[in-house]
């Protein structure tokens, strides 16, 4: 059967840390559009697999197929350019830059002006320049960030970074996107504009998501289809209705105490 | 919709009043003799150091890589250099001997001295790519050390230039005399203007960005699509280049060069200019390496008396730990002053742009229960 439907395939990834595995015999295929959560309690292997399909970690075996090519062996910024983007867990904006000069860095592959341009300021750099910092600019208008632009990343407040490192993945114009936990250290309030926002850029920019999650209310609430990973291992898979009846996941992963809370 | 506003070409132009009025400033105090002769080749050393550390706030206030290569480089650019000036004098005055007719001796010696200089800074470009294609791919400290080796191995060589290198003119331990002394201030002047704008033009670029974005934090530079070691690269080949460039103007300031000057301990020079100015801050290097000069080899020379010269060295190094524990960011701490700020941030703050009222950021519309 061609696979050509398929936007993101993965089969038999496995990845050793020396003794310890992290990732063993990891599945995964993503439709274009779909909107897939991983969920699993810490050290699952969750964060590895990103690393891997990201390239920055390289597998111990298995296959990444993207588009049906195979990602395994390209450098990370490679497969970004290739139409991945990420977010990371603890979030990783440039601290010291201003909030525009961080969409304008994930703008860079396409600034179509080379070092000497830039250095004898010739009029290719004026117009190019000029395009990509507009370009920047409308941009974060439509993630409501424009009036921050001249600020410091590291001045903005927890929730603004998440949604300026969200903006930024998505600035480089992916296909996919990861979201490493992007509700992790959120208040009530934030994840509820979080859940928002993913629905909001979802539409709006036709993307096939997958995302790492912690919270319970975040997975089941936008999740289409959930894998679950303990110990390194896919341990169920289904819609979050079906997830939240497994019998192993309640038992490996959530608990009695959480699923009763989840059913009431 | 025109909400950038590039610089107008009045303003490049008034700052490039503002350079040539310094230069001609400088220039009546020398012919006054206002700034003498112990004081002239103090104020071209400034504007060299302000070259090779701009070169070094590339490469570690700009790009994050801790090199204490400069001095390397610095080396290699000033032998590279006098080399060819030396044997160019050389074989005008084998001209003059063999009465082969008048030469337009100055024009030729400037024409050689350019020349001498490209070829410094393409032979330290060359080196630094050579070298950092293997070393850049370290981690911080690590390419501290690599880079102090690489210095401690040009130092070997300049000592061993007659043995072990063979070019008998070098003198390797001797010291290499009978180079033309042909820096002048307009030279000096004329490189640190160039170097300046160089800089300046990169920083504030597309490949700028991504050279500081590898500073910030290189895994989320790769996740943006960035090439990191092609900007770790592009930003060591440039600023060793630009410690070449200092070290072919330094070799025809006092026409002497000596093993000793380009000492590894002496290479920490630059990296205390940069710190002290402030890493990342363009202003901030020009400024301390011109206090650096004046400051430690003029104002301390002719003040102490010789029995206390040492102390001077005392006195730096005080000076250093109070910055540190007064201003860790150092003197600009990032800012920049004049033409070298950001041009574009100052016009956007003049006329705040008007966010695309078409599409309602999901901030305001979230729902409350």
């Amino acid at each position: 059967m061609p696979a050509t439907e398929n936007l993101l395939e993965i089969k038999g990834l496995t990845k050793y840390f020396g003794g310890l595995k992290a990732v063993s015999d990891f599945e995964l295929t993503l439709k274009p559009g779909e909107l897939v959560g991983i969920i699993g309690p810490n050290g699952a292997g969750k964060t590895t697999v990103f690393n891997m399909i990201s390239g920055l970690y390289a597998p111990t075996a298995g296959q990444i197929l993207f588009e049906n090519e195979d990602l395994i062996g390209l450098e990370p910024h490679e497969i970004t350019q290739h139409g991945i983007g990420r977010t990371f867990q603890n979030i990783r904006v440039f601290p010291n830059l201003s909030v525009l000069d961080n969409v304008a860095i994930a703008y860079h592959p396409h600034a179509h002006y080379t070092v000497w341009d830039a250095i004898a300021r010739t009029e290719q750099f004026d117009r190019k320049e000029r395009d990509l910092i507009e370009r920047a600019q409308d941009f974060l208008a439509v993630f409501g960030l424009q009036d921050r632009q001249n600020e410091l990343a590291k001045n903005l407040p927890y929730g603004e970074q998440r949604r300026l490192e969200i903006a930024r993945a998505l600035a480089t114009e992916p296909k996919l996107l990861l979201l490493d936990e992007p509700a992790a250290g959120m208040n009530p309030r934030e994840t509820h504009r979080l859940m928002e926002l993913i629905h909001f850029i979802r539409d709006r920019f036709k993307l096939t998501i997958l995302l790492i999650e912690h919270q319970m209310r975040v997975v089941m609430g936008i999740c289409e289809w959930i894998t679950v990973m303990d110990f390194g291992q896919i341990i169920a898979r289904g819609t979050p209705r079906e997830i939240q009846n497994n019998e192993r996941v309640i038992e490996a992963y959530l608990g009695t105490g959480v699923a009763a809370r989840i059913h009431h | 919709m025109k909400r950038l506003k590039l610089p107008a070409l009045s303003r490049t132009r008034d700052w490039l009043l503002v350079a040539v009025a310094t230069y001609v400033i400088v220039q009546v105090l020398i012919y006054l003799e206002m700034i003498d002769a112990f004081w002239l080749p103090i104020v071209q050393l400034g504007a060299v150091m302000a070259i090779i550390s701009l070169g070094l706030n590339l490469i570690y206030g700009f790009n994050g890589q801790f090199s204490l290569g400069q001095y390397g480089f610095y080396a290699l650019g000033a032998y590279t250099a006098a080399d060819i000036t030396y044997r160019l004098n050389d074989a005008n005055q084998l001209h003059h001997v063999l009465n082969l007719g008048p030469l337009s001796f100055d024009w030729g010696q400037t024409v050689s001295f350019v020349a001498a200089l490209v070829v410094a800074v393409l032979f330290s470009a060359l080196v630094a790519f050579l070298f950092g294609l293997p070393v850049l791919k370290l981690g911080s400290d690590y390419l501290g050390i690599a880079t102090l080796g690489f210095t401690m191995v040009v130092y070997v060589l300049a000592n061993n230039s007659d043995t072990i290198l063979g070019f008998q003119e070098m003198k390797g331990a001797r010291g290499m005399v009978g180079i033309p002394q042909l820096t002048t201030w307009f030279w000096t002047f004329l490189f640190l203007v160039v170097t300046m704008v160089l800089v300046r033009n990169l920083v504030y670029s597309s490949p700028g960005r991504a050279i500081v974005s590898v500073r910030e934090d290189e895994t989320a530079a790769k996740a943006m699509g960035i090439d990191i070691s092609r900007y770790k690269l592009l930003a060591f080949v440039i600023g060793s280049a630009l410690a070449g460039l200092a070290g072919g103007l330094y070799a025809h300031l006092y026409a002497f060069l000596h093993p000793s000057i380009f000492h590894f301990v002496k290479s920490f020079d630059p990296l205390i200019i940069v710190v002290f100015g402030g890493l990342g801050s363009m202003t901030g290097t020009v400024i301390a390496a011109f206090a650096w000069a004046l400051l430690l080899q003029g104002l301390a020379v002719a003040v102490l008396p010789s029995n206390l010269l040492e102390w001077r060295y005392v006195l730096y190094a005080v000076s250093l730990i109070a910055v540190m524990l007064l201003r860790p960011q150092g003197l600009m701490g990032g800012r920049e002053l004049g033409f070298l700020k950001n041009l574009r941030v100052v016009a956007q703050r003049k006329e705040p742009p008007v966010g695309a009222p078409a599409e309602p950021a999901p901030e305001v519309t979230h729902a409350s229960n």
